[in-house]
């Protein structure tokens, strides 16, 4: 993949910004790059002799680059490591290692004034609409509060910008003393929405900002990020268990598994060619609004737990339910599987798959 | 699931004798800000051996409609009238000794959040066990060994051992099978399942749905499953209840749902979700608006603050109340005529769905 060569025909990395002149597609500058990411969470020590427990691994070993205007989305079981990866991109949490490079410059660790610039252009829409939201404050001094903490005065004052912001996101401005209590989810997500782009972000990552929400809502939700992503030029992390969702809105997709990615593509390439047994699991997994479709399906099941991310298993993580491991590997395969890790896929990878024996699957999954 | 889309009342999908029959069900809460009509005339019959989904946003009236048939609401402020016939008999009418004796024996419930289901200081045997002991006669060791055995039939590794183990010890699938172990233990005759699965990953779900199917083939029950995922009705039920505001809007064979729907809030639906199995759309088409107040729900149809056919001036949808007639055998609550309706679902959302 190569900068400003333009995508190979049938592929798009910026959906909401197609210019009408035609199909040139102008690759973005590179606005983040993640390299070896790791979060481990020290746990308590337990036990009679006292030696230190063994790390949670919530994310081990993680790379991909974004480009401005670009939207990955990240999906993968629950606990996988999707929101620890994000809040560790945004600086929340201390990586344990690796690095982010944020418009070149390597912004791990950072502090004080830098760690306040960065966080003018990074920020965070987070899922639960209701728990977010100081239920004390008004609508306006949660929205208007970023200016406060980075003691901006925007032009107009706060109340003015704030009062645009509630537009721009479909709220009405006269609402601007109300508390959270008196809108309904969809309304608390627009809420977070108007916070988050306030202070002209570059970077916003998004940690299901609509799961909480009913279909006919997530719609109008997702519409707005669409919308404000072309009108302020923003780059995405889409973090979401919602695989149809995050079809719609991203323009390259990573496969999250105990910490690692398994799989990461190109939204088409991903959803239409999976080459990863689990990446091929979960899209078979996803009923679809279709009885007949439905009825012809064959599903790939899963079995057994997720692991435990304390105690990852050996060579490949996703070996203990891989069903290719399982139904297709000879004894020598399988072998290669537990001992050896698959390589992690590397963070320009046009089509990176973390798997030895990686191949379409027997039958189309969707 | 063939011949579904010409079906006329008499010759619906395969299936028994009306097990469960509710009519003009009302239940109404009085609080504060005044009386909530959480769900407000329902009417549905469901077969033995089929599968009833229902749908709709959250706040609908999906759980109360549950709650009430479980005989859940028994004792609180809830006002409840109506009729639950269940194999004959009118569940609202029982006295309470009786309720409690047919209650996990006729009916039993999956809910959505397994802890709140199970008791965190009694181990999962322990509380199958005593359900299985409700209603049977029998030692301790015959009721373990059946609760060993639910707990295997349900996929849970190494049952023997894992029934000595407490809730918190189990993961979110887990529980959601020990519960699902703890409604069959009884071999109920219907079991209504409260978004059983909307807590889990995808591939945890579809273990799931895949165990209920086939717990149903095995056993014969009848099942409700409540749901907003369309993709999750479509793949378990034979009929479609959807719900609006306390009242169902639609009902109708699972073929009929989801390729001849013919109320716009179903239409919406379908519209509102992206599809992972169809050409990627520009831009989503979600259904305006928010979900009504059920204290002052709007006049007339109460859709017609979001439809986007209200403006038919001959329809008079702020004014007139659509009806609902629940005997037929696709019954839809709209003033659109219902030519008219197959029209502008042909010509107008086929082609965008
Ligand atoms: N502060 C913490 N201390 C210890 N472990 C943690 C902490 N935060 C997260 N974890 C663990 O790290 C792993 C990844 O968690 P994370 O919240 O990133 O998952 P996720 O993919 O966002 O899941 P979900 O879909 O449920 O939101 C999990 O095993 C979680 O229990
Ligand atoms: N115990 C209660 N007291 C007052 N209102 C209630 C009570 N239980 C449910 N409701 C209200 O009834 C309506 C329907 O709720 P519910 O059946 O839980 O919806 P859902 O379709 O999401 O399951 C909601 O407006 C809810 O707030
Ligand atoms: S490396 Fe082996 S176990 Fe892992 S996903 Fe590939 S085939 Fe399965
Ligand atoms: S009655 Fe009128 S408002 Fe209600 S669904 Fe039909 S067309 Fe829409
Ligand atoms: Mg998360
Ligand atoms: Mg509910």
């Amino acid at each position: 993949m190569s900068a400003g060569q333009g995508a190979p025909p049938g592929r798009r990395r910026f959906s909401g910004r197609r210019t009408q002149t035609g199909n040139r597609i102008e690759l973005g500058e590179v606005l983040l790059e993640v390299e070896d990411l790791k979060k481990y969470f020290p746990m308590k020590t337990s036990g009679l002799f006292r030696r230190p427990a063994d790390p949670v691994k919530a994310v081990d070993g993680i790379s991909f680059r974004l480009r401005k205007g670009e939207t990955l989305g990240v999906v993968g079981e629950s606990g996988c490591g999707k929101s620890t990866a994000g809040r560790t991109i945004l600086q929340l949490l201390p990586p344990t290692s690796g690095s982010i490079r944020y418009k070149g410059r390597d912004i791990t660790g950072v502090t004080g004034h830098d760690l306040r610039m960065l966080r003018l252009e990074m920020q965070m829409i987070f899922q639960d609409p209701y728990g977010s939201l100081n239920p004390r404050q008004t609508i306006g001094s949660i929205v208007g509060a970023p200016f406060a903490i980075q003691r901006i005065d925007p032009e107009g004052g706060v109340k003015a910008e704030v009062q645009r912001l509630m537009e721009r996101v479909g709220l009405n401005p006269e609402h601007y003393n109300r508390y959270p209590h008196e809108f309904s989810g969809g309304q608390r997500q627009r809420i977070g929405i108007a916070r988050a782009i306030g202070l002209r972000p570059s970077l916003i990552v998004c940690d299901e900002p609509v799961s909480a929400l009913d279909v006919s809502i997530q719609a109008q939700v997702v519409n707005l990020l669409e919308d404000i992503q072309n009108d302020f030029d923003l780059t995405y992390v889409f973090v979401a268990h919602d695989l149809s969702v995050v079809r719609h809105i991203s323009d390259r997709v990573a496969v999250m598994y105990l910490g690692k990615i398994m799989e990461m593509a190109d939204r088409d390439e991903l959803y239409g060619d999976p080459l990863h047994p689990y990446t091929q699991a979960l899209l078979s997994a996803v009923p679809l609004p279709d009885p007949r479709k439905e009825n012809r399906r064959a599903r790939i099941l899963l079995t057994g737990d997720l692991p435990s991310p304390i105690n990852p298993p050996s060579g490949c993580v996703f070996h203990t339910r891989c069903p290719r491991f399982r139904e297709e590997l000879t004894e020598q395969e399988r072998t290669r599987c537990v001992k050896e890790v698959p390589a992690q896929v590397p963070l320009d990878a046009d089509h990176g798959v973390a798997c030895h024996y990686a191949g379409p699957a027997a039958a189309p999954v969707l | 699931m063939s011949t579904a889309l010409s079906v006329e009342s008499e010759e619906r999908a395969p299936g028994g004798d009306v097990l469960l029959s509710v009519r003009d069900l009302r239940v109404r809460f009085p609080t504060e800000d005044g009386l909530v009509k959480a769900v407000d005339g329902l009417s549905f019959d469901l077969r033995q051996g089929e599968t009833l989904g229902i749908v709709g946003e959250s706040g609908s009236g999906k759980s109360v409609t549950s709650q009430a048939i479980m005989g859940l609401y028994r004792g609180t402020r809830a006002e409840i009238s109506g009729l639950i016939s269940f194999d004959g008999v009118d569940l609202l009418g029982l006295g309470d000794e009786e309720l409690r004796r047919r209650r996990g024996k006729d009916v039993a419930m999956v809910f959505q959040d397994p802890l709140s289901a199970l008791h965190p200081y009694y181990t999962v045997g322990n509380q199958v066990v005593e359900a299985y002991l409700v209603h049977h006669e029998t030692s301790k060791s015959a009721a373990r060994q059946r609760a060993i055995d639910m707990l295997d039939r349900v996929g849970i590794p190494n049952p023997a051992k894992r029934i000595d183990q407490y809730p918190h010890e189990f993961s979110g699938g887990m529980r959601q099978r020990a519960m699902i172990a703890m409604a069959l233990v009884n071999d109920p005759r219907l079991v209504i399942a409260d978004e059983p699965t909307t807590a889990l990953d995808v591939t945890v779900q579809a273990q799931i749905l895949d165990l209920l199917v086939g717990l149903q083939k095995e056993f014969g029950s009848s099942i409700i499953i409540i749901t907003h995922d369309l993709g999750v009705v479509a793949e378990m039920a034979n009929e479609i209840l959807v719900m609006y505001a306390g009242r169902a809007v639609e009902r109708g064979v699972a073929e009929e749902l989801f390729y001849a729907p013919e109320h716009p809030y179903t239409w919406g639906l379908l519209q509102s979700m992206p599809r992972m199995d169809r050409l990627r759309i520009e831009r989503l088409r979600p259904i305006p608006g928010n979900p009504p107040s059920l204290i002052s729900p709007p006049s007339g149809c109460a859709f017609h603050p979001r439809c986007t056919f209200r403006d038919d001036a001959r329809l008079g949808c702020a004014q007139v109340e659509p009806g609902f007639d629940a005997d037929r055998p696709h019954p839809v609550r709209c003033l659109i005529p219902p030519d008219e309706r197959i029209r502008i679902f042909q010509t107008q959302i086929r082609p965008s769905l």
